[in-house]
């Protein structure tokens, strides 16, 4: 960007043009567009508010095996939150490792390449996660079941029922999330870590740190709130991420701390994917309603994301 | 000046000291491995496990403790990469070994009609529904897309709604995908009646998903479209709107369409959305406006689902499929991305 004035930013233009009807009919056009996408989320908001508020409180019969919306929705939040929490411990540590080792650590040649092979596990479908997810994944770790249990079962978490047989638990889900979120906040840490100023580093460097100390004193406190807004992007996408967890969990409606135990209640959208099918109209709106809290706390959390990155003045990627 | 040198200067271990450490580390741990029968991710693993402590302890000794910890963080990164790629490569092979015996040419060809008890059947029908929702999807969004990217660029520069936009946008990328097709579901519901489905509400709820995906890139590549460019169009007399439509847009032509290969390949392998709006049926469907219509996604579910021998054998044919078209997508969009590059600035 120039100084100097460029026509775009000029007001008024000295000779009048001889198409300046079809100026004015394109920048409508272009600014309907934007204002297309505006209405696009109001209209995610209310249609599913419109829809949904029917399943807020229908007939107790609807919300059975429970009586009440507050009481239908509970456990699922309860395995929601289990399972996001389970892939952020996994993830974060692997993320800001990975996204260093791919800023700082790899061969320069290398980097790029690198980090586009874990784009690619972005690429994948969700899909192909599960399938993955429950026909091998969960047979493999069905064993770490067994020894979390046997050892950390005083936990409210790894006990006290048994452990899951075939290993299809909230654990194995929230391991299929952790892969899946990956991605993401791999890309934002490594852009954040990319921009720290060449000058600090260096700094740091001719102090006669090692590149340990570097990163921890130079990279790390440039980049915390990138690091940040990236984790709660993982956080968003684990919410609401619907098939690896439909396709591993085996479920049950009762609340359960337990995350290796035999069933566990669904997410609330790995809910909505498996009970759509026999689902009456008043069902179908309940749904609904579970979909519109979901969509709530996914917006604010990626809105607080959004955010935290675009205080510090700049803006992700991605 | 050299004493000096060498008093300031700290013993260091050799360039091949991570090297040696490394392939003794393999050796040491090839000893238990031989003898109790181990598989090769085991010693692979407790090999890992003798270099972090040996490599440190090595370095404490002849380097100091600061070094140490350096060597440590070091080997602790190299291996979290290798730890974070492996399920990558594992799902990879798994795919490929079980999806591989299941695919032939009637596989390709047919659909699931009809198909009973152990006959093979095919993904024929779930093929045109994904073709057919997701080219909607980008009919849909490609416009609006680039018209968004377009007034923020050209038009919107930094006004308060460009801005608010472009946080939408943002925000917009991290709605979960299962609540576009609620919407889709609620729209369609709203209009038609509780028990519609369509092909055409799947393409709803993916042009939701894509949008964001297709305004960030073309805004990226319109913001790379040198100024010059522009102020010699203007120069010339030329208004505007010819300005952006044969100027700006053919300059940044290849690397918008790189973005929308990426958006469609995002959306391709969406699951969710469709299962709730455009549901599944075994035959082929082509009316996008009327009746479900299967994706392939949807199909790997339904089968996986069906807990059969067989159903698990299309399942995995299906997801072979699927990965290959992603995977052909995403290079498809490299490779415009790379030929066609336009030129950055000066």
């Amino acid at each position: 960007m120039t100084a100097t004035a460029s026509p775009e930013r000029t007001e008024s233009t000295p000779t009048p043009r001889p198409s300046r009807r079809g100026d004015r009919v394109f920048a409508g056009v272009v600014r309907l567009a934007a204002l297309t996408i505006l209405v696009a989320l109001v209209a995610v908001f209310v249609f599913l508010a419109v829809e949904g508020w029917v399943g807020l409180t229908a007939d107790p019969a609807t919300y059975a095996p429970f009586t009440s919306f507050v009481s239908y929705i509970e456990p699922l939040i309860v395995s929601t939150l289990l399972a996001a929490a389970i892939a952020l411990i996994v993830s974060v540590p692997f993320a800001i490792a990975v996204a260093l080792f791919i800023s700082h650590y790899a061969p320069r040649r290398l980097a790029a390449m690198l980090a586009y092979l874990v784009d690619l596990l972005a690429a994948v479908p969700s899909v192909v996660f599960g399938l993955w997810g429950g026909r091998y994944l969960a047979a493999y770790l069905q064993p770490a079941h067994v020894w979390l249990h046997e050892h950390l079962g005083f936990l409210p978490f790894f006990g006290p029922g048994p452990p899951s047989p075939n290993g299809r638990s909230l654990f194995t889900a929230g391991i299929v999330l952790a892969i899946m979120i990956l991605p993401i906040m791999t890309a934002i840490s490594r852009e954040i870590f990319l921009q720290t100023p060449r000058l600090h580093e260096e700094a740091a460097l001719a102090l006669g740190a090692t590149r340990w100390e570097m990163i921890r004193y130079a990279v790390f406190p440039y980049a915390r709130s990138g690091m940040v807004s990236g984790i709660m992007l993982g956080l968003g996408r684990a919410l609401g991420e619907t098939m690896a967890v439909a396709m591993v969990l085996a479920t049950t409606p009762t609340t359960t701390l337990n995350v290796i135990g035999t069933a566990s209640p669904p997410t609330i959208a790995a809910n909505i994917a498996l009970n759509y099918k026999e689902a009456t109209p008043e069902r179908q709106s309940l749904l609904i309603a579970t979909g519109l809290v979901l969509f709530v706390v996914t917006f604010l959390v990626n809105f607080a994301a959004r955010w935290v990155a675009g205080r510090s003045g700049r803006r992700l990627n991605r | 000046m050299t004493s000096a040198a060498l008093h300031i200067s700290q013993a260091r271990l050799p360039r091949w000291a991570p090297i040696l450490v490394g392939v003794m580390a393999l050796a040491v741990a090839g000893l238990p491995a031989l003898l109790s029968g181990w598989g090769p991710v085991t010693w692979l693993v407790a090999a890992i496990a003798v270099f972090l402590v040996a490599m440190p302890l090595w370095s404490r000794l002849v380097e100091g403790r600061r070094a140490a910890t350096d060597r440590f963080v070091t080997a602790l990164i190299w291996t979290a990469f290798g730890v974070a790629v492996s399920p990558l490569v594992w799902l990879l092979w798994v795919v490929i070994s079980n999806g591989l015996p299941a695919i032939n040419a009637d596989f390709l060809t047919q659909s699931m009609l009809n198909v009973i008890g152990d006959e093979q059947g095919g993904i024929y029908h779930a093929l045109i529904g994904t073709l057919l929702i997701t080219l909607a999807a980008a009919v849909i969004s490609v416009p609006i897309g680039i018209l968004t990217a377009v007034y923020l660029v050209e038009y919107g520069a930094r006004s308060r709604v460009a801005r608010v936009i472009t946080f939408l946008v943002d925000v917009m990328t991290g709605i979960p995908s299962i609540v576009a097709g609620l919407f889709a579901l609620a729209l369609l519901v709203l209009l038609f009646g509780p028990a519609f489905r369509a092909g055409i509400g799947g393409s709803i709820a993916l042009s939701l998903l894509m949008i964001p995906t297709v305004v960030r890139s073309s805004e990226e590549m319109m913001r790379l479209v040198p100024d010059d460019l522009r102020e010699a169009s203007f120069a010339l007399g030329v208004p505007k709107w010819r300005t952006v439509t044969r100027v700006v847009l053919p300059t940044a032509l290849s690397g918008i369409v790189t973005g929308v290969v990426l958006a469609i390949s995002r959306v391709i392998g969406e699951t969710a959305p469709l299962l709730v709006v455009a549901g599944s049926t075994d035959g082929v469907n082509t009316n996008l406006f009327d009746g479900r219509m299967t994706t392939l996604p949807v199909f790997i579910f339904s089968q996986y689902s069906s807990s059969t021998p067989v159903g698990y054998e299309r399942a995995w044919g299906g997801a072979l499929v699927l990965i290959a078209l992603v995977m052909v997508l995403n290079l498809v969009a490299r490779i415009i991305g790379r030929i066609f590059s336009p030129a950055k600035g000066h």
